[in-house]
Order: structure tokens, then C-alpha cells, then sequence
């Protein structure tokens, strides 16, 4: 089976500027849970762009799930949540209309929706636990549930990645273990593999297998456990 | 009149349905654009002896692939792409149009809409484009709003955004096309934008902003044309204005739902 993400000596910079990336290499496989962590400006968000095509790696290959990132086949099953994904219309949108938004690719440009996708989208809203909100505009709902809704659209594609870009910014506490206890489950009982950048790994090293940190290149990749004590103290990892 | 009222019904309905996009994208001035390289094309079309909605129409559509070329390969940011589009359309038709000699109140009802000049050959011309429009959006309805709704998640998923923008591009050059005869190419962009702002305030799902957009701007439109009829008012601007009151209303409702239900929206 080939690998989910595999980076091969990847490097890219912004403009011709200072290089963001160098010569990074990762290997992901089908069914993981990876962190990839670091400081801010150290080119984790730039990884996950570049791993989903969204940048193009000025130098080394990308590939997703054996193909080149950039012609991947498989796009409609790749789930995104960017960093503060919340509506950014002022139309009152509802959850089921986001969600159902994540079967477009599936279905084609001209496609409708069939009784299949109809199932899915309810089956990822209830996932995400927003049954009692599914019809309700989402600018009525928190940051937290927001963000749920979204990735409620990413598992209606029924994703085999799901990339999501710092998910814990703007969202309180009491989302941010909603969200932890969400993916563990998603995790467990969907086998999907999961991309999960965030700037504290305190956050999500609890419950992520492996944990890649960033820093223009990859400076740790491993069990959480295994991870030096220095690591732990921001000035470090900062530094 | 009655001409008029027909090709009223297809204004009314398409301007916001395409409207709808552009406002949420934040694009709402696009039309303001496309607007004035239409009046380009009424000024080649007069200088040129050639039906001067097919002229307007080519220019609108080439203004529109253009501002979208630019803002895509970002060779402009967006405010300046219009800008760039804007002038040069507005300078063009002033240039072409002193040199056809028609400076005069033809021009005036092209720039703020008039009932007399709708003739049966526009009516066809108008129903067949803005029939093929509004089929467009009805086809391309849920792919839109993908993108209207996260544009970044539907680049990773693979949707065709460049596609898709330059298609809502061509259907703004078109609805303006259609629309230039009875509102006026100056007031169209508003009949795109106060219909979807105003059911924005009052409605309550995606869909429903996009119907109800529609619904507005046909009632603007056919409540502002009785008007100008029987008041001997400009068009255009009557239809606009009943527009702008409308999103007023809609405001003024929202104000006091919102005040009555005590609402305040989660954090």
C-alpha cells in the first residue's frame, strides 16, 4: 500500500525569499495520526500547503498516496480545515449546507445531490455531534461549533487525509478537548489518516502517535513519549 | 411597456442570482466595473452601425475575463484590477462615442435606463441570455456555493475555482448586457447587490438569501417600472431606490427581531 504523504528532500520559499522549507523529508502512512508542531514562522503551515498542493516545493517531490501532489486523482477525498474555519459570508448559511458542500467534488460540477450524499452529510453531522443544530445558521452557532461544522464538510467527503491547520485558534478550552476527544474517535473508528499542524504540541500530544516538529526542516520525528525534555520548554523550541 | 415588464421579469430575477456570488466573494463592485466597459461597447456599437447589445455584451464579457485574469495571476490586487478595467472602459466609450457623434439623450438611456427603448428584438435577445444564465446558475448552483463557502477547502478538494470565477464573471458581463436597456449601465451593480443585502438581513439559509434576493429584485423591478410609467420617472433609478428601500426594511426587521428575541450571537 502506498504511503499517504511522502516528502522527498522538499524545500520552498516564498517569492524567491529565504527558504521556508529545507530538504524535508517525511513519510506518512495510510492510517496515522501525525502532529506536526513548531514555532510560529517555522514552516509547518507551508508543509501541510505543500503536501496538499496548494504549494508548489521548489525543490524534492511530493506525493500523496503514491501519485505526484500536484496531479493527485484523488482530491475529492482529501479533507481541509484551514486555520479559523468559520463562515466568512455574511449569508445565513446552515450547517447542513456547509456539509453538504463537502459532497461537491464527490458528485461533480453539475452533479445534485443523491438519497447516498443526503445520508452522508447527516451521518457526518451527527459525527460531530450537531444533530440539534443541523438547520440552524451557522453564524448563530460558537466558534467551537463552527469549526465542528466544518469538519463535519470534511468527513462528508468521506476524506482518506484529513488536513487541519491549527484547529485550536480562536476556539475556548472547552472546544479545544471537544476537538481532541473528536479526532481520537474519528481516528479509531474511521482509520482515516490525519495531518494535525499546531504551534503547541501540548495540545495534541496526549492523543497523536507521532509527532513531527518543524523548524525550515525537521528537527523531531516521533512518539510524543520519546520527545527530549528540552523540547518541552518553548524558549527552546522558539529559539 | 409591455415589452418592457417582459424584459423586466429576466432582469429582476438574474441580476441578484448572480448577484448572490458576487457579494458574498466580497466582488460586489465587479458589476460597478463591467458596468462602464459596457458603456464601451454601446459607444463601438453606435460608432459602428452594430447591435449594440452584442457589442456590449462582447466588451462586458472581455472586461470581465480581464479583471478575473488579473486578480487570479495576481498580476493586480483586486480593488486595482477593477480600477485598471473601470477606467479605461468609461475612457473608451467617452472617446468612441464623441466619435460617432452621439453625445445626446440616447446615450443618457443607456447610461440610466429607459422604457422606450426596448424593442421585441431586445426582448428575445434579453430572455434567450438570461434564460441561459439563470440555467447556469441553476447547474452550477451547488459548486458555487462550495466555493462561496470555503474557498481554500474546495481548492484542496479539486473543484475548478479559476473555472468557476471566471464563470461568475461571464455571468455578470452578461446579466449586465441584458440589463443596461431598462436600468441603465450606471445602476445595474446596484440591482445585483441591494436585492441579496437585503435578504441577507431576513432570510435564514443559503438558499433562501439567494431566493429571496430574487424575489426582491423582481419586485423592484416590476413595482419601479409601474412607477416610472405612471410618474414619468427615469427607470433605472426608480427601480434602484425601491431597492435601497427594500434593504433598509430588511435591516429595519432584522433590528427589531434581534431586539425582540434579545438574541446575542455566541462567541
Amino acid at each position: 500500500m502506498p504511503l499517504a504523504v511522502e516528502l522527498r528532500g522538499v524545500g520552498f520559499a516564498y517569492g524567491g525569499g529565504q527558504p521556508v522549507l529545507r530538504e524535508v523529508d517525511l513519510a506518512v502512512e495510510a492510517g496515522e495520526f501525525v502532529a506536526v508542531a513548531g514555532p510560529n514562522g517555522g514552516g509547518k503551515t507551508t508543509l501541510l500547503r505543500v503536501v496538499l498542493g496548494l504549494e508548489h516545493a521548489g525543490t524534492g517531490t511530493v506525493r500523496l498516496f503514491g501519485e505526484p501532489a500536484q496531479s493527485f486523482s484523488g482530491r475529492s477525498r482529501l479533507g481541509y480545515l484551514a486555520q479559523r474555519s468559520q463562515l466568512t459570508i455574511d449569508a445565513p448559511a446552515t450547517v447542513r449546507e456547509v456539509v453538504s458542500a463537502g459532497r461537491v467534488p464527490l458528485r461533480g460540477l453539475l452533479g445534485g445531490l443523491r438519497v447516498s450524499d443526503r445520508r452522508a452529510v447527516t451521518e457526518a453531522i451527527a459525527r460531530v455531534g450537531l444533530e440539534r443544530e443541523a438547520d440552524r445558521p451557522l453564524t448563530r452557532l460558537s466558534g467551537g461549533q463552527q469549526q465542528r461544522a466544518f469538519i463535519a464538510k470534511a468527513l462528508a467527503a468521506e476524506p482518506a487525509l484529513l488536513a487541519l491547520d491549527e484547529p485550536t485558534t480562536g476556539v475556548d478550552s472547552e472546544a479545544q478537548e471537544t476537538l481532541a476527544d473528536l479526532l481520537e474517535r474519528l481516528h479509531q473508528e474511521l482509520g482515516v489518516t490525519i495531518l494535525y499542524v499546531s504551534h503547541e504540541f501540548g495540545a495534541v500530544e496526549g492523543f497523536v502517535e507521532r509527532l513531527v516538529l518543524v523548524r525550515g526542516d525537521i528537527v523531531f520525528d516521533g512518539s510524543p513519549a520519546d520527545l527530549p525534555g528540552i523540547w518541552h520548554d518553548p524558549s527552546h523550541l522558539h529559539a | 411597456m409591455q415589452l418592457a415588464f417582459a424584459a423586466g421579469i429576466v432582469v429582476g430575477l438574474l441580476a441578484p442570482a448572480v448577484g448572490f456570488f458576487l457579494v458574498q466573494r466580497r466582488l460586489s463592485l465587479i458589476g460597478d466595473g463591467i458596468g462602464h466597459v459596457a458603456f464601451a461597447g454601446v459607444a463601438a456599437g453606435t460608432l459602428l452601425g452594430l447591435p449594440i447589445v452584442l457589442t456590449a455584451l462582447v466588451t462586458s464579457v472581455a472586461g470581465a475575463v480581464g479583471i478575473e485574469w488579473l486578480r487570479s495571476r495576481r498580476r493586480a490586487a483586486g480593488d486595482q484590477a477593477l480600477a485598471l478595467v473601470f477606467y479605461t472602459g468609461i475612457a473608451a466609450g467617452v472617446v468612441l462615442i464623441s466619435l460617432a457623434g452621439a453625445l445626446d439623450v440616447d446615450l443618457f438611456a443607456y447610461l440610466f435606463g429607459s422604457l422606450l427603448t426596448v424593442t421585441r428584438t431586445d426582448v428575445l435577445v434579453i430572455a434567450v441570455l438570461g434564460a441561459t444564465g439563470l440555467a447556469v446558475i441553476a447547474g452550477l448552483y451547488r459548486a458555487l456555493s462550495a466555493v462561496v463557502l470555503d474557498e481554500e477547502g474546495a481548492r484542496v478538494a479539486g473543484v475548478p475555482i479559476g473555472a468557476l470565477n471566471v464563470v461568475t464573471a461571464v455571468l455578470a458581463a452578461i446579466t449586465i448586457a441584458v440589463s443596461m436597456r431598462l436600468v441603465g449601465i450606471l445602476l445595474i451593480a446596484a440591482l445585483m447587490v441591494l436585492p441579496v443585502v437585503a435578504a441577507t438581513r431576513v432570510a435564514w439559509s443559503l438558499r433562501s438569501t439567494m431566493l429571496l434576493g430574487m424575489a426582491i429584485g423582481l419586485a423592484s423591478v416590476l413595482v419601479g417600472l409601474t412607477v416610472a410609467y405612471y410618474a414619468d420617472l427615469p427607470p433605472g433609478g426608480t427601480i434602484v431606490l425601491l431597492a435601497a428601500g427594500a434593504t433598509l426594511a430588511a435591516a429595519l426587521i432584522e433590528s427589531a427581531r434581534e431586539g425582540r428575541s434579545g438574541s446575542q450571537h455566541p462567541r
